[in-house]
């Protein structure tokens, strides 16, 4: 299918897709925004807003593999595809940045403002009698009440045993692909999406367990807070980074990709490894320490 | 309005006038920081003046040599441009002279921060609690065997300031000397002691800032900042709530007394009486005269904590103020329907609007009364009298 | 209308533009994304103009003529986010996407489809957080900052004012990426990274600094937001949060924030000045070096904006020497443009009247923001009227008069019409003294005790908000009159303009003709070691 590549850099034409993004943006925004102010339909705004962005991205990504397969897309264009990626990722790392920072400032120095160390005694005397502050916590006032902490050994481990080597799997249909042994691509990628699917199985499970049994949520003081806002983010990425998996090994099913031409697999691999990077520093700072 | 405004466009023309001869009519119109009243504020002042200085003078070379060049430099004057675009020598040089006056600046700013950091050794320890919109200060004071003899009180915007400022009141500012930097119950405190204030907050951020003592700092709740200042010149200092903290940010002013020490005790006294925290024979605190509890004064009590404590949003009617997000105490279905209901949002407020919890803020009497005020007042006729032992009993 | 069918086959010779709307509504194109990003940008600018004469309409006098309290909060807050993020950055976009390509001999921008959704997600980001205006309890009232806790007690508009910022951040992010990729990958054979215009170089680092700091805002008000709905306590105490966290997280964006509104005006003065000196621009590396080390510095300064929350003496310390230091990186740039000036041959066109005004003008700006550095100093300017002079001389003789140097600089190539040189005089003039007018007075307000964010003041400050709110009018209308003058070019102007427009102009966008054809360097231009159109 493949043609010979184009000496000219590729620029596509008219496009409806970027406009129904925004149109399904907007929707979503709206409904949303509603619905969390207490609008009782605005829940179908919502999801109508969610599906017309689910169809813009099925549609844009269509238009982006007919063109790639066409043969459209040279080296060129392969460099900003490149850089494109590169560049968002490292914008994802800057929003965990956030996450992780406002953990580390909470343990560094709010706790220990609030439990009266060094300068700031007053603060305990006046305002939280008798608040020693250990982490992890759920503040002075115990917001949602006591609660029982994440252990680090157990299913974190295993998660944390599930996604390095579904980096590994991944890792080796990369090298299969860039030798052109197609079933040992498939193989790998399979291993991928199935490692990262039980990993989003396994994770939800440890919510659910810890809602019910450990009475540890999101509403549990700074440790709920933080502990819900980075491990549920990082989920989210994982479910979307399987997602992804998932398409490309549709692709390579239908024969896409040769040795020398396989961005999308590429992107996907590298937002993969940042999933999983993103996790070691979870499993370090979140559970462990 | 109009004429107002027209007063306003005359006294401005003469107050320009004036100002230009830099008369002395004007003793409160001024162009630059205080110098204020600590010696604080006085090293504050200096690096003011020293930095700018430092501008002016790196402003006059930096825009002569542009004037210059303007002048010189023109196509007319100039056809012929230079063909040089580099010289590392002076570039060194304008890289490395900005850094050298910067260290030389720098060197007084640490260390006026260092003295202002230093809080060992104060004279007295006010807590001072920003609330949207009025402040409260408490005094932690002990006697010799280290009992609390503390008593605090609110401070907000005076009643006059109040009216002119509402949206087209229709009143002239300018009628009211000091108009919106006067409180009712000013902050007093001695000359010449190192006084140091816990800010802290029951709502929103606040700061609370005086400029002539070169103190300002934010009032965060749920924590504690300090901040100190030795008052020089006995006088009265006037400052304002210095962080966004919602609709009526501009109308939360401080007032500082700053007076000599034997009138500051007098005064301490005279308040610890009021307050009935002194000492009896025994040594225990003698309580206030015990009030009798009844509708009549319940009432009268009520209305003076309701003034003081909820007009600010729910409005002296009792009619709220809609637009801004604040419900009709008047017929609401809580201030006339189930009392349990009635005390829980008061006391522990509702999350994420401005009804904060005010069970922390106030005496059981206080809120005791203020229930019973707004189950009665404006014709909610509920005929319900709280005691104060309900409020303990809800807490 | 991309089927595929179309896209596949369309692609070797150019379609003629669609006709209509669609063309603006489904374009790739970069011209016509800049075109759409510039207007939006104006429109932008008029509306938070428009609350800014709100604004100082109710403070021309003391007393409350007007405007309740909250209302005016409303104004203060919509005013600065539609300033900031609805008329200064994508004005900045708008420049990149017209002008980088042509600049770097790029045919377009690297990402062009996704070029159009970044600018398409604009309009509907402020459609979300310009109906809450209409809103029964009002728009965000708690200033540009959104602190909590007072955020928080936002009514409906809460969870629309926090989409909005997501929707912009998005937005950001995917504009800065497209230039990243466009200035990485798609020069012109030749144009080495050192040989690119002022501006693809400022531009380049400003999307470095947007990549960086978009998400962090986006993470602090999700947040927000999390505390509000669900039940977190990142910013409250009794659950062992902090506000302050808040202001920190809020300020690693902010601080890069203003340098993301200020590096694509040294770029553009950049060029301004030395095509009017008729001479090459000074130090040229320096300037590169010097855009650096600002946007370096300006992540490990953000907490200058916090100096009276309580942090601990070190803390203080090591945020006033940083945020010192970036005076000298900034003094470099000012000392090359007069440099660069230096034995010129200089004429003052609009265009040059802008960037000299701006030299002047921006410096007073970083002059009072030296002094906001020193933190004792600060705890007495901190949140008064000095803070808003000092940023407004940044943001508007600085900022907004960089887009206007640019705007009359390039006007005559994207219209392919000399504006009228009266016209743009008189436009410059009027607002060179009319912005004094409006804020240096607040200078001396804000020493004399004024804070900031009020409605109603004491009677002490009453003469010089006068003169304030009469340079702001003077400003706003001229303002009016800047439209008409780009109404007048665009129907014609003085006369058609050529493809080097100025006599003195270099870079390889006056390689091709006045106006610029919808599609540019389909082949590469040729670029030689020793070519006068770009850097040596
Ligand atoms: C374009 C936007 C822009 C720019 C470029 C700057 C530039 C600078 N700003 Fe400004 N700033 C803002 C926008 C900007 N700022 C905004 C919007 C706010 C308020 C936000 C809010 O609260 O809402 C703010 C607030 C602000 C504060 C907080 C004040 C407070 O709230 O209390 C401080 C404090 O340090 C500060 C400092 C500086 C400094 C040191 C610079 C420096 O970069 C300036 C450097 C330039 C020069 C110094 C002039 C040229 C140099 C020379 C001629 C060389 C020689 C000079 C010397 C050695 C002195 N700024
Ligand atoms: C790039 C950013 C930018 C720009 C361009 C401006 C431009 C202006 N700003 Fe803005 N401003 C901010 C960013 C900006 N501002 C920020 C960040 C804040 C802080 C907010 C906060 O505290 O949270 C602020 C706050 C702020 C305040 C303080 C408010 C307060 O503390 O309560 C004031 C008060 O004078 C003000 C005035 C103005 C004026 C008069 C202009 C003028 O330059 C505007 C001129 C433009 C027009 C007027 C539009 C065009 C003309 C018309 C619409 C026709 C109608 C005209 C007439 C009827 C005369 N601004
Ligand atoms: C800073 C503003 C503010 C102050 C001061 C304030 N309130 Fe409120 N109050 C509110 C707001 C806002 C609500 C609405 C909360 C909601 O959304 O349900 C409210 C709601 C109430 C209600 C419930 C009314 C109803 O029908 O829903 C009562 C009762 C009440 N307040 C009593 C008081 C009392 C008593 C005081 C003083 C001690 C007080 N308030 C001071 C802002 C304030
Ligand atoms: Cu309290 Cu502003
Ligand atoms: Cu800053």
């Amino acid at each position: 299918m493949a043609h010979a590549q184009h000496d000219k850099y590729y620029v596509p034409h008219d496009s409806h897709w970027p406009i129904v993004g925004s149109v399904g943006l907007l929707v979503t925004a709206l409904g949303v925004s509603n619905w969390l102010n207490g609008g009782s339909i605005s829940k179908f705004v919502f999801f109508a807003g969610l599906a017309i962005m689910a169809y813009m991205i099925i549609g844009w990504f269509r238009n982006v593999i007919q063109e790639s397969e066409a043969g459209y897309y040279n080296e060129k264009v392969g460099g900003s595809f490149r850089w494109g990626m590169i560049w968002f990722i490292f914008s994802e790392v800057m929003f965990f940045g956030a996450f992780f920072g406002a953990l580390f400032y909470a343990r560094q120095y709010s706790i220990p403002w609030l439990s009266g160390e060094g300068n700031n005694f007053f603060t305990n005397i006046l305002l939280w009698t008798g608040f020693e502050g250990s982490w992890p916590t759920a503040g002075p006032a115990e917001i949602g009440g006591e609660f029982e902490p994440m252990e680090a050994l157990g299913l974190p481990m295993w998660n944390t045993l599930i996604l390095l080597t579904s980096g590994m799997t991944l890792t080796v249909a990369h090298h299969a692909l860039l030798e052109g042994r197609r079933t040992m691509v498939n193989l790998g990628l399979a291993a991928t999406v199935a490692l990262g699917f039980l990993f989003v199985c396994l994770q939800a499970y440890e919510y659910v367990h810890a809602y019910t049994e450990m009475n540890l949520t999101m509403g549990s003081g700074i440790y709920g807070s933080t502990f819900y806002m980075l491990t549920g983010f990082h989920g989210v990425h994982v479910t979307v980074g399987a997602i992804m998996l998932t398409v490309i090994l549709g692709r390579t099913l239908s024969g896409h990709f040769t040795t020398d031409n396989h961005f999308g697999f590429e992107a996907v691999a590298w937002y993969w490894h940042f999933v999983d990077v993103v996790w070691l520093g979870l499993y370090l700072f979140v559970y462990w320490l | 309005m109009c004429f107002t405004k027209l007063k306003a466009a005359l006294r401005w023309l003469t107050a320009f006038a004036l100002s230009a001869a830099s008369s002395s009519a004007l003793a409160d119109y001024t162009l630059n920081m205080p110098k204020g009243a600590t010696d604080i504020s006085g090293e504050v002042y200096g690096l003011h003046m020293l930095l700018f200085w430092v501008c002016v003078g790196i402003g006059i070379v930096v825009f002569s040599a542009m004037i210059v060049s303007i002048i010189l430099h023109r196509r007319s004057r100039n056809p012929e441009p230079a063909k040089w675009h580099h010289n590392t020598t002076v570039e060194v040089i304008w890289t490395t002279i900005p850094f050298i006056i910067l260290i030389v600046v720098a060197i007084p700013a640490a260390r006026t921060l260092i003295k202002m950091e230093d809080f060992r050794q104060s004279d007295i320890s006010i807590k001072v609690t920003g609330i949207q919109w009025k402040w409260k200060y408490d005094y932690l004071l002990h006697d010799e065997n280290g009992q609390e003899r503390g008593f605090g009180f609110y401070s907000t915007l005076d009643a006059e300031s109040n009216r002119i400022r509402q949206t087209r009141s229709g009143l002239d500012p300018w009628s009211k000397e000091n108009y919106l930097l006067e409180v009712d119950n000013p902050l007093v405190v001695p000359v010449g002691k190192k006084v140091r204030l816990l800010l802290t907050a029951a709502d929103v951020i606040h700061a609370w800032w005086v400029p002539e003592f070169a103190v300002k700092k934010d009032a965060i709740p749920g924590y504690i900042n300090e901040i100190w200042f030795r008052v020089t010149k006995p006088g009265i200092y006037r400052g304002q709530c210095a962080e966004l903290c919602g609709r009526d940010h501009a109308f939360m002013p401080i007032v500082v007394h700053a007076v000599p020490e034997e009138e500051y005790e007098a005064w301490v006294r005279e308040q610890q009486e009021k307050a009935g925290v002194l000492a009896s024979a025994d040594g225990e605190a003698a309580a206030a005269e015990p009030q009798e509890w009844n509708m009549e004064y319940a009432m009268r009590q009520g209305e003076k904590v309701y003034t003081q404590m909820c007009a600010s949003c729910h409005m002296a009617t009792g009619e709220g103020l809609a637009a801004a997000g604040y419900p009709a105490l008047k017929g609401s279905a809580i201030a006339t329907g189930d009392l349990a209901a009635h005390l829980d949002i008061v006391l522990h407020g509702k999350p994420n609007t401005a009804m904060m919890a005010f069970g922390g803020l106030m005496s059981d009497e206080d809120i005791a009364a203020v229930v019973t005020y707004e189950r009665n007042a404006w014709g909610n006729d509920t005929g319900d009298l709280v005691e104060p032992s309900d409020i303990a009993a809800a807490r | 209308m991309s089927t595929t069918a179309e896209a596949i086959h369309g692609h070797d010779h150019h379609h003629a533009p669609l006709t209509g709307w669609r063309r603006w509504v489904f374009t790739t194109n970069h011209k016509d994304i800049g075109t759409m990003y510039l207007l939006f940008s104006l429109t932008m600018f008029i509306i938070g103009g428009a609350f800014a004469m709100i604004i100082r309409l109710e403070l021309f006098q003391p007393g409350m003529q007007f405007v309740q309290p909250d209302f005016f909060n409303q104004m203060t807050t919509m005013h600065a986010l539609l300033m900031v993020f609805g008329a200064v950055m994508p004005a900045w976009v708008g420049f990149a996407n017209w002008m980088i390509p042509l600049q770097i001999g790029a045919p377009d921008m690297a990402l062009p489809r996704m070029n159009n959704w970044s600018f398409w997600i604009l309009p509907a980001a402020f459609t979300v957080l310009l109906s809450t205006l209409f809103f029964d309890s009002g728009a965000p009232a708690s200033g540009w900052t959104m602190y909590p806790p007072l955020m928080l007690q936002t009514g409906d508009a809460f969870p629309f004012a926090i989409f909005a910022v997501h929707m912009m951040g998005i937005s950001s992010i995917m504009g800065a990426i497209n230039v990243i990729a466009t200035v990485l990958n798609m020069r012109a054979p030749g144009m080495s990274l050192l040989k690119m215009p002022m501006f693809a170089w400022t531009w380049l680092i400003t999307a470095y600094l947007l990549i960086a700091v978009m998400p962090v805002l986006a993470g602090a008000v999700t947040m927000l937001l999390t505390d509000r709905f669900f039940g977190t306590t990142f910013f409250t105490a009794a659950g062992g949060g902090d506000p302050v966290l808040y202001q920190h997280v809020f300020w690693f964006f902010g601080h890069p924030e203003v340098y993301i509104m200020i590096l694509p005006a040294f770029g553009i003065v950049s060029e301004v000045i030395p095509t009017f000196a008729r001479k090459k621009l000074f130090g040229y590396h320096a300037m590169v070096y010097a855009t650096a080390a600002i946007a370096f510095l300006s992540f490990i300064v953000w907490a200058h904006h916090m100096f009276t929350v309580g942090m601990p003496f070190s803390g203080e310390v090591f945020f006033m020497f940083t945020t010192m230091l970036i005076s000298v990186p900034t003094g470099v740039k000012v000392f090359n443009w007069i440099a660069t000036m230096w034995k010129g041959s200089m004429t003052f066109e609009t265009p040059m009247l802008f960037a000299l005004a701006f030299v002047f003008l921006f410096t007073i700006g970083g002059f009072s923001g030296l002094m906001l550095a020193i933190a004792p100093a600060d705890f007495q300017y901190h949140d008064t009227y000095f803070v808003v002079a000092h940023f407004h001389y940044v943001l508007v003789p600085g900022a907004v008069f960089a887009l206007m140097a640019a705007t009359y600089y390039w006007l005559p190539k994207w219209t392919g019409n000399m504006y009228s040189e009266k016209l743009g005089r008189i436009h410059f003039w009027w607002s060179a003294i009319s912005v004094n007018l409006l804020f240096f007075p607040q200078h001396f307000l804000g020493l004399a005790g004024m804070p900031r964010r009020i409605p109603d003041y004491s009677t002490q400050f009453a003469d010089f908000n006068m003169w304030s709110s009469i340079g702001g009018f003077a400003f706003g209308l001229a303002q009016l009159f800047f439209i008409y003058v780009i109404w007048h070019t665009y129907r014609g102007g003085v006369g058609k303009a050529t493809a080097q427009v100025w006599e003195g102009a270099h870079g390889l966008e006056f390689r091709v003709p006045s106006p610029a054809p919808h599609h540019t360097w389909d082949e590469p231009p040729v670029i030689r070691e020793d070519d006068q159109d770009v850097h040596s």
